[in-house]
């Protein structure tokens, strides 16, 4: 398959931009374990991957497809998952385990309404700390989402981008309803997102490397499987050599190293859009396929004469404190546009200076929210009935 | 030879029990890789978790110590992203077949070209000698204190049934004869899986044989007879060893990079 030298404008699904997306980025084995509403990516990229050289597998369940993506990526591939709740409730110990052994990847979630098997086909925003806190011990990790195509395109490529220069596992928190909405899509040239390479070690062959002694700005350079050095690489506390160790020391090093290198790089990896926030005294707070229709409120609303501004949030986690913070100082009041029972309405509450002034307008039954019920809410605030 | 060639000594001495089989396990597998004159740069290790799984630590190749009974998975990771690397996975018996036994069934499905070791001492170590799927009816455990009802596998035949195209079974014992079949399982191209029967005179051992490790091991000459010997015409109870399959079947790594080959012709 040639690929082409300018953008290219096609009309897909949400899903189908996330592999686009992906391909871009530079993606080389994808494996994966069907799953709804996020199947469509892995029957792409069967077809999409070997006629561009890289590799698709069907594996035995989504605890084998997280596996599989970390043995490649310690090859050098760029690799991906994609799954739903009860396959991401399967991938948490592997991902851990890419956490603790650094291993960059990106698993797509696209979230469907639970717990458990839930509803397979409707929308629901409620995996949002299951990213966080889904596997176990103290750790950090990055999770970014989107609400139109074009948007979810771009922050695939960046999901590809940090993993590897964080050496993480990062986590693409989409739901149904922008994982099955058709909409126009521009793919851009070649050259014109910035693709981030794996930063690989410059010490040559005889010399000591330790895979897991970061550089000065907390970096670990990497060196493929089947190169010129050979290392261990283990789920347990290790040490520089990636040698397992029990040592105090070595535990309370590592454990901050893996937090630091990401929650320090709040600001870095922060990645949001302020839509008639400047003069705005109510503030809306939404991300994913909600933020449409709390863009559609502040249109409306704008319409009438209210000052009223949107906050939509593409990085999920580290949570982005600064920037809500910043947007929600001095408004009347802030309401979070949310499909679940409040999980971004608490961060939100513990970012902000006044967390008496932080609503929530959300809906968790498997329908989409819409500005009509945003718009309910808001009349509650202001007192003006249903 | 020189064995220490190809272990990382820096991390020694290893965990294992005094009298433990792993050593033996690993010091043959060290032999059949300098037998078949392999790079150590060409050669990845990869294990799950359990006393068996920290060999690939201790030596000197690409190493990848994973999550309990699911170093195949990973495994298989590794050999589609470089199908040019020897994969070789070291596993317990527990590790292989209880939590990973549907990684195993399905590598074997598959036909990818790893090589399987399954260390099979009939007892969880690492978490201090727990029932495994491979523990004997009646024998004792800590999680079987009055005996075990669970019927236990025969792993040659778990194997066989899912597909792989090498199987083969030995014993510490028969370190020479063990070597040897490390050494056609590597050159195999497919799914090739080789049981050893192993001593673990700590857990095992001491709730139900009560002999030296060294007893333990010399019981694999009586207990096991070659496939295909009158022997086992005599005495049924007596468990085969040898090369039960050695089939040549499509591969799954190279027919996938022929597809893509393919693909491109098309295009």
């Amino acid at each position: 398959m040639k690929r082409s030298n300018v953008a290219t404008q096609k009309f897909i699904q949400g899903n189908e931009a996330v592999v686009e997306g992906a391909l871009y980025a530079g993606l080389g084995f994808y494996a994966g374990y069907p799953i709804t509403p996020s199947t469509e990516i892995a029957e792409q990229l069967a077809e999409k991957l070997p006629a561009r050289g890289g590799k698709f597998i069907q594996m035995e369940d989504e605890i084998a497809s997280m596996c599989a993506i970390i043995g490649a990526a310690l090859t050098g591939q760029k690799t991906m998952t994609a799954t739903s709740g009860p396959g991401f409730s399967l991938m948490q110990e592997a991902l851990g385990y890419a956490v603790m052994a650094e291993v960059p990847c990106v698993v797509v979630n696209v979230q469907r309404t639970g717990p458990s098997t839930g509803i397979a086909t409707t929308v629901a925003q409620a995996d949002v700390m299951q990213a966080r806190w889904g596997t176990h011990g103290d750790h950090a990790i990055i999770a970014l989402t989107a609400s139109n195509l074009q948007d979810l395109f771009r922050i695939t490529v960046e999901a590809f981008n940090m993993a590897e220069t964080y050496r993480t596992p990062v986590i693409l928190l989409i739901d149904e309803v922008v994982g099955h909405m058709r909409e126009k899509l521009t793919i851009p040239a070649p050259g014109e997102y910035q693709v981030v390479d794996r930063l690989l070690t410059s010490v040559p062959s005889g010399i000591d490397y330790h895979p897991y002694l970061p550089r000065e700005d907390g970096r670990l350079p990497m060196s493929d499987f089947g190169g010129v050095h050979r290392y261990n690489v283990t789920g347990l506390i290790h040490d520089m050599w990636g040698f397992p160790s029990t040592d105090p020391a070595v535990a309370y090093n590592l454990i901050h190293h893996l937090v630091d290198k990401i929650e320090n790089m709040e600001l870095e990896i922060a990645r949001y859009q302020e839509f008639f926030t400047e003069d705005a005294e109510i503030l809306l707070i939404s991300y994913g396929s909600s933020a449409r229709s709390a863009l559609q409120v502040v249109e409306d609303r704008r319409k009438q004469g209210v000052k009223m501004g949107l906050l939509e949030l593409n990085t999920l986690w580290p949570f982005p404190a600064e920037a809500v913070r910043r947007n929600s100082a001095g408004k009347n009041y802030i309401l979070v546009v949310e499909m679940n029972m409040g999980q971004i309405y608490q961060e939100v509450k513990k970012a902000v200076q006044n967390p008496e002034r932080v609503y929530l307008a959300n809906r968790f039954d498997g329908i989409f929210i819409s500005h009509n019920d945003i718009g309910k809410v808001l009349n509650l605030i202001q007192g003006k009935g249903v | 030879m020189p064995v220490k060639r190809y272990l990382r000594q820096r991390f020694f001495p290893q965990l294992w029990c005094a009298g433990c089989g792993h050593g033996q396990i690993m010091a043959s597998l060290i032999r059949a890789i300098e037998e078949l004159g392999l790079q150590k740069n060409n050669v990845v290790v990869v294990s799950g978790i359990g006393c068996s799984s920290r060999m690939p630590g201790y030596l000197d190749f690409h190493t990848l110590h994973t999550l309990h009974g699911r170093a195949l998975a990973f495994a298989t990771g590794v050999k589609m992203g470089r199908p040019e690397l020897n994969v070789i996975v070291p596993m317990g018996d527990g590790d292989a077949s209880a939590i990973g036994g549907n990684h195993l069934i399905h590598a074997a499905r598959r036909n990818i070209n790893i090589t399987a070791i399954v260390m099979n001492n009939n007892i969880y170590g690492m978490t201090g000698g727990q029932s495994s799927p491979t523990t004997p009816v009646a024998a004792k455990s800590t999680t079987a204190p009055l005996g075990n009802i669970d019927p236990a596998f025969d792993l040659v035949e778990l194997a066989k049934g899912a597909g792989a195209s090498f199987v083969a079974r030995s014993t510490t014992y028969h370190s020479k004869e063990m070597q040897n079949m490390f050494v056609k399982a590597i050159n195999h191209k497919g799914f090739s899986f080789v049981e050893v029967l192993t001593q673990c005179p700590t857990y095992y051992g001491r709730k139900n044989e009560g002999v030296s490790p060294t007893e333990m091991m010399k019981k694999f000459a009586t207990t096991t007879t070659s496939i295909g010997s009158p022997k086992k015409k005599e005495n049924p109870e007596l468990i085969e060893r040898g090369v039960f399959v050695d089939q040549e079947r499509t591969e799954y790594a190279s027919s996938y990079c022929e597809m893509i080959n393919q693909m491109r012709k098309q295009k």
